[in-house]
C-alpha cells in the first residue's frame, strides 16, 4: 500500500510546509492570513479529520490544558464545534454563557475576560455581538484569543472550514469562482471569505440587493486591492459559471428594519433553487454556514440536492478548529 | 566533517530480510500480523518488510501509517509546531500481532508516542517493535524486538537514515560533532 | 499675582485690529493698558516673550465641562485649568450636564463655580429645549439674563422642525444664536464611524454625511423663515459646507465652526495603522467622535472654508471621558475626544505645511468666535487697552510629544497621543494673571 498522501480529490499533495511560518498568536481574522498558513491549517485539518473519524475519538495533544469558550451571543453550532474540538485534543473546557454570568451583572469585557485569564485558561475561544471586541481581548490580555464570530466583522474559522471544504472537493482552488450571496452587510462569514478568498486566489462575487451592501464596500474594496472580488445584484447573473455558491441566511428582521421590501420578493430574487443552481457550472457546490432558514435563501431540494456539502461543512468544522486549538494552544510563539 | 556511511543499500537489504525472517520466525508464519509504519521512514521501511514476507510466505500482511505528532510529550514546550500529517491505518488492530517499524530507535519516546496512538485504534493481541537502526541512549524503559544494526553512538553525533522512497538512496550514515547543523531523525 | 505685567518684545498678531508688530504689552489691574513697540516700562514683572508669538486669549464657542453630574469625567476646575493649558481664557460650556442648564439655576450653579474655581471665563449654554428632550423650548429670556451667550441641545438636535422654528424665533428677539447641533438621529442611529470604507472593513455601522446635512439643510430654511441667528457647530462634512457658503451668499444670518480634529484627521484613524505585537490596533476608541471623523475629501473642503471665511470659527468640542468609557468594546465606548490641550499643536500642523495661513488660523480662534457671542461679556478677542488681560504666549517653533500623563483635564481620552506636534503654548494669561505658564519662561523684577 502507498502511504504516498493524496488529497481526497486525487490531485498531488501539497508540498511539506514550514511550520516556522506560523506567526500567530490569535486568530481573528484572516486578514492577516497567508497563503501558506492556510494551507498549513488544511493541512493539520485532513490530519484531525483522521482523528474524527475513528472510534475513540481522542488524542493527548492538548493535555492539561484549558480552553475557555465566551459566547455573549447565543450560539449552539459553533460553540459545540469549538468545545468537542476542544475535548478530541485532550483539552480541559470551560464554557461561559453571558447571561448568566457577571456580564449580566455589569462587568466590563475587559474585567470579565481577566478573569478568565487569572483563573489559568490557556486559550480563549469568544463570540460578541460587536465588531472589534476580539481585538480589545487581544491588546489587553495575554492569554490567546481565538474569534468565533464578532459583530459583522469576522467569522474566520468559518470561512477556514468553507475554503476547506471546497478544497477537498475542487483541489486547487486558483481562479475558481465563489458566489456569496444574502445580507453582506451583516455578514462576518462574508467579510472573512473576502480575504480568505484572496489569499487562495479565489475568484468571489458578492451578491445581495443594494440595501445589503455596505455602502463603503467598493470604495474598501479598492482601497484594500480586493480587486478578486465583483459585486452584483442579480443573482441570475452571478450565478453564471460558478463553482461554488455560498447563501447566507436572511434575519427576519431585515425585513422588519426595512432594509427588504418584503420576504416574497426576496425570495423571488435571492432565493438558490434548483432553476437558479442550473445556470452555475454542473456540479457546482453548495454552501451554507447555518442554520439555514429552508424556504428563504434556500430551497429545501438545494439544501438537501446531493450538491449540498452544508452537512461536510459542519463536520469539516470541527477539524478545522481542531488545526486552530492545536496551533494556537500547544507550545509557545516566537 | 562529512557524513561516512554506515551502511549501504546492500547492506539495508539485508539487514531487512534477516528481520522480516526473524519476524516470521517468532509469529510463526504471518497469518496474524499487520505492520504499522512510524512516520515518515518506518513507512517504506514497513512497506519492504512486507513485501519481503510476501515473496517468503506468500502472505499479504496489511500495512498503515501512523503520524505521532499529536501523542508528542513535547508539545507544549515546543517553540514551533510540527506538521500533523494525516494517520492512515484502514485496518482493525484487534486481535492482531502488530510489528511496529520505525527507521533509528533512540530514546524511545517516538515509541511511546507510537503505543499510545495504537492503545486508540484498538487491542492488539502483541505489540513488537522493528527498527532498522538501534543508537542506544534509551531513557524510557522500552526495548526492541527485532533490530537490523545496532549502532552504538554519542549523544552528540548524528544518525542519518536514507530510504530511497524518501531520499532517492538508500543508506545510513553517521556525522562527528561540529560539523554544522542538521535535523536529527529521531 | 501682582497688578502690573509687561509682555516684552513679542511678536503681536492680533488678527481683529490687524495688528501683526514685534512690541510689547502692558497689562495693569487685569486690564490690558497698552499695546506697541515704545511701552517702557521699569521695576515690573516682565516677561520676555523674544520669539514667542503673542495674541489674544483663544475663544472656544465649544466645550463640555460636565459639571454638575459627570465630574468624574471632568470638572468646572480640572476643565477650566485644561483649557487654560490650552490657551483657551473664554469657553463656552454645553448643557448636557447633569441636571442639564435649562433653568436659572443650574446657570447660577456653573457662573458661581467658575468664578470661584475655575482658572478661566466659563460662559454658559442653556439648551434650546427643556432637558435637551427637544419638546418644550427652556424659559430663554430668563437664561439669557443669568449670562446665556447661546442655546443649544447640543448632544442632540431638536428634531421636531416646528419646535426648532419656534426657538429660533425666540432666540432671534433675544439676539442671540442658536449653536445647532445637526443630526438626523434615524440616519444616525447605532452609527458608531462615518459611513465610508474603514465602516465596511470594520463590520461598523456608519454614519452617512446626510445625517448632518438633511438637519443644515432645514435649519438654513428655518432661519430663513424666522430670521435668527444659527451657529452650525462642528462642521463635518464638504455638503455642510457647501450649504453653509451658500445660505451665507443667500444673506443668511449663518456662522459655522469646525473642530481641529476635524481639520486633521480621516476615518482612517480608527483603524490606527501601526501594528503592533503584531496584533492591529484597530478599533480605536479614542477616534470615536460625533459627527466622525470624515474623509480625505472633508478635510480639503474644510480647509477651504476656513480660508475663505464659509467657517468662521474653531471650537475644540472638547469632550472629556472616563478610561473605562473608552476601554471598551467599539459599540459601547463614548463619543468625544478631549481637546482643549492639544487644539493649538493639532492646528499647527496646518500653518506648517501652508494648508492655512497663521493669522487666518488665530482669527478664527480669537475676534471671529468672540464676535459670534457678540457682546454679552468682556472677551473681545483683541487685545484693546481697557479690555480684560486675556492674551496667550505662542512658541511656534517647540516641538513636543503629546503624553496625557501631562494633561490637566481629567479627560485623556485623545486620538493624538504619542504625536509629535511642533506649535505649543508658553503661557496663558487670564485677566492680568497666569492662568497657565511654562515652567521654562520666567518673570523677572
Amino acid at each position: 500500500m502507498n502511504d504516498q498522501k493524496l488529497s481526497i480529490s486525487g490531485q498531488e499533495a501539497l508540498p511539506p510546509l514550514s511550520i516556522e511560518s506560523w506567526q500567530h498568536r490569535h486568530v481573528l481574522d484572516l486578514d492577516d492570513f497567508t497563503r501558506d498558513e492556510i494551507n498549513l491549517v488544511f493541512e493539520i485539518a485532513e490530519a484531525m479529520s483522521e482523528v474524527i473519524a475513528r472510534d475513540v475519538k481522542k488524542v493527548p495533544t492538548l493535555r492539561g490544558k484549558t480552553i475557555a469558550t465566551m459566547f455573549f451571543e447565543p450560539s449552539t453550532r459553533t460553540r459545540s464545534s469549538f468545545e468537542l474540538a476542544a475535548k478530541y485534543l485532550s483539552a480541559d473546557t470551560v464554557s461561559l454563557d453571558s447571561v448568566k454570568s457577571s456580564v449580566a451583572k455589569g462587568e466590563s469585557l475587559i474585567d470579565s475576560l481577566r478573569t478568565l485569564q487569572a483563573l489559568g485558561v490557556d486559550t480563549i475561544v469568544m463570540r460578541h455581538p460587536c465588531s472589534g471586541a476580539p481585538y480589545i481581548a487581544a491588546q489587553n490580555l495575554e492569554t490567546s484569543i481565538i474569534n468565533a464570530g464578532d459583530g459583522c466583522h469576522a467569522h474566520p474559522s468559518q470561512s477556514l472550514l468553507d475554503m476547506y471544504t471546497l478544497r477537498r472537493h475542487l483541489g486547487d482552488l486558483n481562479d475558481i469562482k465563489v458566489v456569496i450571496v444574502g445580507d453582506i452587510t451583516h455578514s462576518r462569514v462574508a467579510r472573512s471569505n473576502i480575504w480568505g478568498t484572496k489569499a487562495l486566489g479565489i475568484k468571489l462575487t458578492i451578491c445581495a440587493p443594494p440595501t445589503l451592501l455596505p455602502h463603503g464596500l467598493q470604495a474598501m474594496l479598492n482601497k484594500c486591492g480586493l480587486d478578486h472580488v465583483t459585486v452584483e445584484h442579480d443573482l441570475d447573473v452571478a450565478i453564471r459559471d460558478a463553482d461554488a455558491v455560498m447563501s447566507l441566511r436572511l434575519q427576519k428582521e431585515r425585513q422588519q428594519s426595512g432594509l427588504v421590501s418584503s420576504i416574497r420578493e426576496y425570495i423571488h430574487l435571492y432565493q438558490l433553487t434548483t432553476q437558479r443552481l442550473a445556470l452555475a457550472r454542473p456540479g457546482a457546490i453548495v454552501m451554507h454556514p447555518g442554520p439555514m432558514n429552508e424556504g428563504i435563501e434556500i430551497s429545501r431540494e438545494v439544501a438537501y440536492s446531493s450538491q449540498s456539502l452544508i452537512e461536510e461543512q459542519v463536520t469539516n468544522g470541527v477539524a478545522i478548529r481542531m488545526a486552530l486549538l492545536y496551533l494556537i494552544t500547544g507550545g509557545k510563539i516566537r | 566533517m562529512p557524513e561516512k556511511v554506515l551502511l549501504n543499500s546492500a547492506d539495508i537489504e539485508r539487514a531487512l530480510v534477516r528481520v522480516a525472517h526473524e519476524i516470521v520466525e517468532r509469529n510463526k508464519g504471518a497469518s496474524n500480523i499487520v505492520f504499522v509504519g512510524i512516520k515518515t521512514r518506518g513507512v517504506p521501511l514497513a512497506q519492504r518488510l512486507a513485501k519481503i514476507i510476501l515473496d517468503m510466505e506468500k502472505v499479504d500482511a496489511p500495512v498503515g501509517s501512523l503520524d505521532i505528532t499529536l501523542y508528542r510529550d513535547d508539545v507544549s514546550s515546543l517553540s514551533f509546531k510540527h506538521v500533523v500529517q494525516q494517520s492512515n491505518v484502514p485496518f482493525d488492530i484487534s486481535n492482531r500481532h502488530v510489528i511496529l517499524v520505525d527507521d533509528v530507535f533512540y530514546t524511545g519516546r517516538s515509541i511511546r508516542a507510537a503505543l499510545d496512538a495504537l492503545m486508540d485504534l484498538g487491542r492488539a493481541e502483541t505489540i513488537q517493535l522493528a527498527v532498522l537502526i538501534d543508537r542506544g541512549h534509551r531513557e524510557l524503559p522500552i526495548r526492541a524486538d527485532f533490530v537490523g544494526k545496532n549502532i552504538p553512538t554519542a549523544r552528540n553525533e548524528e544518525i542519518k537514515v536514507y530510504i530511497s522512497e524518501v531520499d532517492a538512496v538508500d543508506k545510513v550514515t553517521v556525522r562527528k560533532p561540529g560539523a554544522g547543523g542538521g535535523e536529527e531523525h529521531e | 499675582m501682582s497688578p502690573e505685567l509687561l509682555i516684552k518684545n513679542a511678536h503681536i498678531i492680533d488678527p481683529g485690529q490687524s495688528i501683526d508688530i514685534t512690541g510689547n504689552i502692558l497689562v495693569s489691574q487685569g486690564k490690558i493698558k497698552s499695546v506697541g513697540k515704545d511701552i517702557k516700562e521699569t521695576g515690573i514683572p516682565t516677561i520676555d516673550a523674544s520669539g514667542l508669538v503673542a495674541c489674544p486669549g483663544f475663544v472656544d464657542l465649544h466645550c463640555h465641562l460636565r459639571d454638575p453630574g459627570f465630574e468624574a469625567k471632568e470638572t468646572i476646575a480640572s476643565g477650566t485649568a485644561a483649557a487654560a493649558h490650552g490657551g483657551f481664557t473664554t469657553i463656552c460650556c454645553m448643557p448636557n450636564t447633569n441636571p442639564p442648564l435649562d433653568n436659572l439655576a443650574a446657570i447660577d450653579y456653573v457662573n458661581g463655580t467658575a468664578a470661584r474655581k475655575g482658572a478661566v471665563r466659563v460662559l454658559p449654554v442653556g439648551c434650546i429645549t427643556k432637558g435637551r428632550a427637544g419638546k418644550e423650548i427652556t424659559e430663554m429670556k430668563e437664561l439669557s439674563n443669568g449670562g446665556c451667550v447661546g442655546f443649544s441641545d447640543d448632544g442632540s438636535s431638536v428634531s421636531n422642525s416646528r419646535i426648532m422654528s419656534l426657538a429660533m424665533e425666540y432666540a432671534a428677539s433675544l439676539n442671540t444664536p442658536i449653536i445647532d447641533h445637526c443630526e438626523d438621529t434615524e440616519l444616525s442611529r447605532d452609527g458608531q464611524i462615518n459611513d465610508g470604507w474603514v465602516a465596511a472593513r470594520l463590520g461598523l455601522k456608519g454614519i452617512p454625511a446626510a445625517a448632518e446635512e438633511s438637519i443644515i439643510a432645514r435649519d438654513i430654511a428655518l432661519a430663513r423663515m424666522t430670521g435668527a441667528r444659527l451657529h452650525i457647530t462642528h462642521v463635518s462634512t464638504a455638503g455642510s459646507v457647501e450649504l453653509i457658503r451658500n445660505a451665507k451668499k443667500d444673506g443668511i444670518s449663518i456662522s459655522a465652526d469646525v473642530t481641529p480634529h476635524h481639520l486633521t484627521l480621516t476615518d482612517e484613524a480608527v483603524l490606527r495603522d501601526s501594528v503592533k505585537n503584531g496584533i492591529s490596533f484597530a478599533y480605536d476608541t479614542s477616534a470615536k467622535v460625533n459627527p466622525p471623523l470624515r474623509s480625505q475629501v472633508d478635510i480639503e473642503a474644510l480647509i477651504h472654508a476656513l480660508n475663505d471665511g464659509t467657517i468662521d470659527a474653531i471650537a475644540t468640542d472638547h469632550a472629556p471621558h472616563s478610561a473605562e468609557d473608552k476601554l471598551c468594546e467599539f459599540d459601547a465606548a463614548a463619543f468625544g475626544i478631549s481637546g482643549f490641550e492639544t487644539a493649538f499643536g493639532v492646528l499647527m500642523t496646518l500653518v506648517n505645511t501652508g494648508k492655512i495661513k497663521l493669522t487666518t488660523l488665530l482669527a478664527c480662534l480669537t475676534h471671529k468666535p468672540a464676535g459670534i457671542i457678540g457682546g454679552k461679556c468682556a472677551a473681545t478677542g483683541i487685545l484693546k487697552p481697557s479690555s480684560s488681560a486675556d492674551i496667550v504666549l505662542l512658541d511656534l517653533n517647540k516641538i513636543w510629544r503629546v503624553n496625557t500623563h501631562n494633561f490637566y483635564s481629567k479627560g485623556k481620552n485623545t486620538p493624538f497621543n504619542g504625536v509629535d506636534l511642533k506649535g505649543s503654548v508658553a503661557a496663558t494669561i487670564f485677566q492680568g494673571i497666569f492662568a497657565f505658564r511654562d515652567n521654562t519662561l520666567e518673570v523677572t523684577g
